[in-house]
């Protein structure tokens, strides 16, 4: 065991990288949330998402145009459940899990003959002497850009949530849909706009996996990173900025677990393997406590009667 | 103008026809993929749906829907108790890995001893196993109020990882010659689930698969619980007033499922799987949520769905091997059946009306 081959500016940097997808399923799952509908499909576009983006960022050699197919396909694949739950009235809960196992199976298909792989790298942005410094740098400064874009969706969200009139609204659909259906808001489509917002950053987030975390295609590589994302939510009481905080925790559970593994430390891989899991239902115990900040029309669904 | 009328029931002929609905839809939608992956539709259909029954080696496949029908059935029915009272356990996949391990490893504690107490210990220790995976997210809900959604998902993947472990470790084989996976327990006869008829596919699992349809419907329909159940799932209200104690529920049917769902993975891996390896799951916990949906949550119509999903995944696997279809096209296609499903729903509590609402 050697665990001074663990250097803490690294591991540092690497946490941001760990914790990138994570942030964008769950800053998108939180619009969706704040605005009634719980959408359990998480798990399924970030692997759709992950391998429409591979595909894409394959075949044109640019990993951006690649993070925009998958941010496009999270999209889609979210219309299905918006379909679903807005107009055909289904279960929630129920929907959900079906677009997870649609998805899984999905990306199976989708990705058979891009197993093995390299995608085209996505090149750090580099700054000149700020990239440079000492510590500072390379946690700050040296970065992909979608890492940067994560953090500014956030800023971003939270601006828009608190201080925005279409925040406004949204919350209003979220906490009483019949009281914004009463005002005159068009409770389904705003609905339908945050569904597609969820599903976008959901996609965005599993291309982040394939293309720059990992970077390569394996089916079920999300390996339950949409769930821990939705737990996620609940842990950051549907704020923005505690989304970021409780990402860069699990990924720096996940990374410190990893270098634990590499490490050689005495206890077994499969435990340490399953740390991020236990500390999910850990913090989501702790946390259960209070849901006096769940939006209120959460996991409703909206019929308009009259 | 086209627009959609609740009904003040929910319609019953819809509801029974649905699904019916939905897998003639999803047989259209699937055909087409299939032709979009370049196979031949109707041919590929028709190996799915007919080839098991009444094709030329119907007497091979025929046994095996019995094989793998009877586990998705055994989970479906724990799982539809919880769904009918809003009750979400969705990691059945990980209390079917955990009652496997209990019930071998309760097992293989006695190898090589032959008795015949062995198999029926290992039954109790199966169900003990899943229920005991299954209260640790039903105990978090009722006593700290945790969602049992994600705490039952969570410990699907730590289930996997354990099932690592123990097949790497506290259950490999020790003249196994390195390779992970325990002992077969089908070459011994002590812990063999075997075939009970030979030839019929007809095991212990498919057994208990029929005594939980007869069980869950005695207790949904003759049963306070069951009537509990039902009264939670359609008015938690009129449940509260009712006196409903919602912990003994949730208690209740998260155990239950919890231990048939370990139940299932016991006789799955003392019978046709034979040993603890890595990957003797195959995701049946998962399937099971679209049977029991596809059974309409009730024990019947479970024992056909289960059925029905058993023949797609049989048929699939024959598709594969004859026209080279993707196994992922087989999920894809069990995934698209519960998407239509959900959608079709919509007629049973709604009427599509035309023209303008009547006033009253």
């Amino acid at each position: 065991m050697d665990l001074s081959a663990i250097n803490p500016v690294l591991l540092i940097a690497s946490l941001m990288v760990a914790a990138t997808p994570l942030l964008l399923a769950a800053i998108g799952e939180l619009v969706v949330e704040k605005s009634g509908v719980l959408n359990l499909g998480v798990e399924g576009m970030m692997i759709v998402g992950a391998i429409a983006g591979f595909a894409t960022a394959v075949e044109s050699g640019s990993p951006l145009l690649g993070f925009i197919a998958a941010a496009i396909a999270g999209a889609a694949l979210s219309i299905l459940f918006a379909i679903l739950t807005q107009f055909a009235q289904a279960n929630q809960v129920a929907s959900g899990l079906s677009l997870t196992l649609f998805g899984l199976g999905l990306s199976a298909l989708m990705g058979q003959s891009y197993v093995g792989i390299k995608p085209p790298q996505m090149g750090d942005i580099h700054i000149p002497v700020l990239s440079d410094l000492p510590v500072v740098g390379p946690i700050l400064f040296g970065h992909d850009i979608i890492l940067y874009f994560g953090i500014a969706l956030t800023a971003a969200v939270w601006w828009v949530l608190k201080y925005s009139r279409i925040g406004l609204v949204l919350r209003a659909v979220g906490e009483n849909h019949d009281a914004a259906h009463a005002l005159g808001y068009k409770v389904i489509k705003i609905r339908l706009l945050a569904i597609m917002f969820g599903g976008a950053c959901a996609g965005l987030g599993g291309a982040y996996i394939s293309l720059i975390r990992v970077p390569q295609w394996t089916e079920g590589m999300t390996a339950g990173i949409g769930w821990i994302a939705l737990a996620l939510v609940v842990f950051a009481s549907w704020k923005p900025w505690r989304a970021l905080l409780g990402a860069y925790l699990f990924g720096g559970v996940t990374v410190v677990q990893l270098n634990l593994q590499a490490a050689g430390v005495a206890i077994p891989v499969e435990y340490l393997a399953m740390s991020p899991y236990l500390i999910t239902i850990l913090v989501l115990v702790i946390l259960s406590a209070d849901k006096s900040s769940a939006p209120a029309s959460l996991g409703r669904n909206f019929h308009a009667s009259r | 103008m086209i627009r959609l009328e609740k009904r003040p029931q929910p319609s019953r002929a819809w509801s029974m026809a649905t699904p019916l609905v939905a897998v003639l839809a999803t047989m259209l939608f699937g055909g087409l993929l299939f032709a979009a992956l370049g196979k031949p539709p109707v041919e590929a259909i028709r190996t799915i749906f007919w080839e098991p029954l009444f094709g030329e080696f119907s007497f091979y496949y025929r046994p095996q829907l019995l094989v793998k029908g009877a586990p998705l059935v055994l989970i479906a029915i724990g799982l539809s108790l919880g769904f009918r009272a809003g009750i979400w356990n969705i990691g059945a996949e990980g209390q079917y890995i955990m009652g496997a391990i209990c019930g071998a490893g309760a097992g293989l504690a006695f190898y090589p001893a032959e008795s015949f107490f062995i198999f029926p210990l290992m039954v109790v220790a199966g169900a003990l196993g899943g229920w005991a995976w299954a209260m640790i997210p039903a105990v978090l809900k009722t006593r700290f109020g945790t969602n049992e959604i994600l705490v039952s998902l969570m410990l699907v993947y730590v289930a996997e990882q354990f099932l690592a472990s123990v097949s790497l470790g506290l259950l490999k084989n020790p003249e196994g010659f390195g390779f992970p996976g325990s002992r077969n327990l089908q070459s011994w006869d002590s812990a063999h689930n075997a075939e009970l008829i030979t030839g019929s596919g007809m095991h212990w699992g498919v057994v208990a698969a029929l005594i939980a349809v007869i069980f869950a419907y005695v207790l949904l329909n003759r049963h306070m619980t069951g009537y509990h159940i039902r009264l939670t799932g359609e008015a938690p209200r009129a449940a509260k007033f009712a006196g409903v104690n919602p912990t003994r529920l949730v208690l209740f049917c998260l155990g239950t499922s919890g231990a048939l769902a370990g139940l299932a993975g016991l006789f799955e891996v003392s019978g046709p799987s034979g040993q603890i390896t890595i990957d003797f799951n195959v995701g049946y916990g998962f399937t099971a949520i679209i049977v029991a949906f596809l059974g309409r949550l009730h024990p019947v119509g479970i024992l056909l769905a289960g059925g029905l999903m058993a023949l797609t995944y049989i048929g699939g696997d024959i598709a594969q091997s004859n026209l080279q279809l993707p196994a992922a096209a087989i999920q894809v296609f069990q995934g698209m059946l519960l998407f239509f499903l959900l959608a079709f729903d919509l007629l049973t509590n709604f009427r599509i009306a035309v023209g303008k609402p009547v006033q009253a």
